[in-house]
């Protein structure tokens, strides 16, 4: 039982807003991340989803920023325990890039430039619960955050919204990524608060 | 008793301020009562957990800045980070008599131990400077007279940590040679205009690689890569300099 | 700060490490997986800021060791290192 330090409440605000449970509010943002920021060209970027055989679609930059766009305004839950609400995005739905996909593989493998990965059931990504999002808080997206374009799925644990996003591998079978491997949750929901695995 | 770094698997202490005296503007060194204390070996750390009454804790490593005794406390050095989140509790907060938990000593290569004889090159930026105090300390101590240089950068004069004692030493004879280098505001009549440090100042300041030194260099990372270079590029071994990086607690926009 | 020099080193998790290592892993040599390049431990390039702790190697950035300590459970991976090695018998005289 560790002991209690005098005085001692850490960053956290005292807002009464409403968070997943364990979780407190922060007016930061903190950058959280496993490796160096990696520095990627817009002329070298890409997103790519493939079936682990075939490349199905593929999007340079130039095509992906015309694909349409919208705005989100979403809440952010880390399983570090810090919540940032009401931040706003810009970024393409995965509905948009998925339309006209015919698959049946139910899962996918989300990974990025550098070496991270995060696994996410298919349905998870669509019906507007996904974005690959290119700008925060009305500017480009910084590469502390992520940039040029992340993955969002704010229904979840942010660590599944993999910053650096350069594409999914379709999946018969879930898999866990990066942090799924090493104790975390395969799923994420924060408002389970699903941190860790069980076994 | 000379302090011995043990194999026991690293439990959290209860540690109680007994003392505090500010370094500078914003660092400040707290010396306390660890319980059961094993000892330690100069550059080691520790790592102190605060403990909120909801249970949210936090966890920071410090460096041991006291020589090694056999009366159970120690000394860290805690500079006040801007949005720090666990400075500005240990630098404006706690008081004597209250109690941290704390978790150590931590480490066994950058350590300076006085059986050591070989020539040694201490390099520190800004809060880099606490482990190698604790070996020049630890030097002092143990009445080891191995040839000890330090090369200490900081921002501006005021930043120094340990100026006294610094002062103290270098008017003594067989003790440490220091050469101190300003980033940004240099004290009157200072030879060298402020900036970071380079290759020149390594060739006046420091052992040359001639001697072999073991080098040991502490400080952020991007000075630590720096100084590490440079030692490289005047011909030191990488094998025989020891690095230890401190970082600022993560980009916080 | 330079943000892409995020990172700690070896030293900074060799607290935590305590918690699988009897030994101090910071005096360890390591060789990594990937680029063969043979490095104490405590020079290994440190990520703290994220949900665990993650060593790269300080030459091709590869990953040596992962390790998450979650409600008591400690996960720890290290796949990317090919051995690690640590001098028992400097270990056992004077501590490490």
């Amino acid at each position: 039982m560790a002991i209690i330090s005098r005085g001692f409440s850490g960053r956290r605000s005292a807002a009464e807003a409403k968070l997943p449970p364990g979780q407190y509010l922060t007016t930061d943002f903190p950058v959280l991340s496993a490796g160096p920021t990696p520095r990627i060209t817009l002329d070298h970027w890409e997103f790519a989803i493939d079936d682990g055989s075939n490349v199905l679609k593929r999007w340079d930059w130039k095509s992906f920023r015309e694909l349409p766009s919208e705005t989100i305004s979403t809440d952010l839950h880390c399983v570090t325990r810090w919540s940032k609400l009401g931040t706003s995005w810009e970024g393409v739905s995965l509905d948009v890039l998925l339309a006209d996909l015919k698959t049946d593989l139910p899962y996918a493998m989300f990974h990025s430039y550098g070496d991270y990965t995060t696994n996410l059931p298919l349905k998870d990504v669509m019906n507007k619960q996904a974005w690959i999002a290119f700008k925060y808080d009305g500017a480009d997206l910084e590469p502390e955050h992520g940039g040029p374009a992340r993955l969002l799925v704010p229904h979840l644990y942010l660590w599944k919204s993999a910053k650096w996003v350069n594409g999914m591998t379709l999946m018969p079978h879930d898999k866990p990524g990066f942090w799924e491997n090493l104790g975390y949750h395969i799923y994420g929901d924060p408002w389970k608060e699903q941190r860790y695995s069980n076994e | 008793m000379e302090g011995t770094a043990v194999l026991e698997r690293v439990t959290w202490r209860v540690a109680k301020v007994v003392a505090m005296r500010d370094e500078t503007a914003t660092a400040r060194t707290l010396a306390l009562a660890v319980s059961d204390w094993p000892g330690q070996v100069a550059g080691q750390h520790v790592d102190v957990r605060l403990t909120a009454p909801d249970g949210y804790s936090a966890v920071r490593s410090y460096s041991i800045a006291s020589a090694p005794s056999s009366d159970g406390r120690i000394e860290i050095t805690v500079e006040r980070l801007p949005n720090g989140e666990v400075s500005p509790y240990l630098t404006q907060k706690v008081a004597v008599g209250d109690e941290l938990e704390l978790r150590g000593p931590i480490g066994g290569w950058f350590v300076w131990r006085n059986d050591q004889t070989e020539p040694i090159q201490l390099v520190a930026g800004g809060s880099g400077i606490v482990p190698l105090m604790a070996m020049i300390r630890s030097r002092g101590s143990a009445g080891n007279g191995a040839p000890f240089r330090l090369l200490y950068s900081v921002r501006e004069p005021e930043t120094v940590f340990y100026r006294d004692e610094l002062r103290t030493l270098s008017s003594q004879g067989d003790s440490v040679v220091i050469t101190y280098a300003y980033t940004r505001v240099v004290p009157n009549h200072w030879p060298r205009p402020a900036g970071r440090i380079d290759a020149p100042l390594m060739a006046t300041g420091t052992w040359p690689s001639t001697l072999r030194p073991t080098s040991y260099v502490c400080g952020p990372t991007s000075f630590v890569e720096h100084a590490t270079d440079l030692l490289i590029a005047a011909g030191h071994d990488r094998e025989k300099i020891r690095t230890e990086r401190f970082g600022a607690t993560g980009e916080r926009k | 700060m330079n943000a892409s020099l995020n990172y700690l080193d070896g030293n900074a998790a060799a607290g935590e490490l305590s918690k699988v290592f009897a030994v101090d892993i910071t005096s360890a040599e390591g060789q990594c997986g990937h680029c063969g390049a043979r490095r104490r431990f405590a020079e290994a390039h440190l990520y703290s800021h994220c949900p665990g702790l993650v060593a790269r190697c300080a030459l091709c950035g590869h990953v040596l060791l992962r390790f998450a300590s979650v409600r008591g459970r400690v996960f720890l991976d290290l796949r990317g290192m090919t051995y690690l090695k640590v001098d028992a018998a400097k270990q056992e005289e004077a501590g490490s």
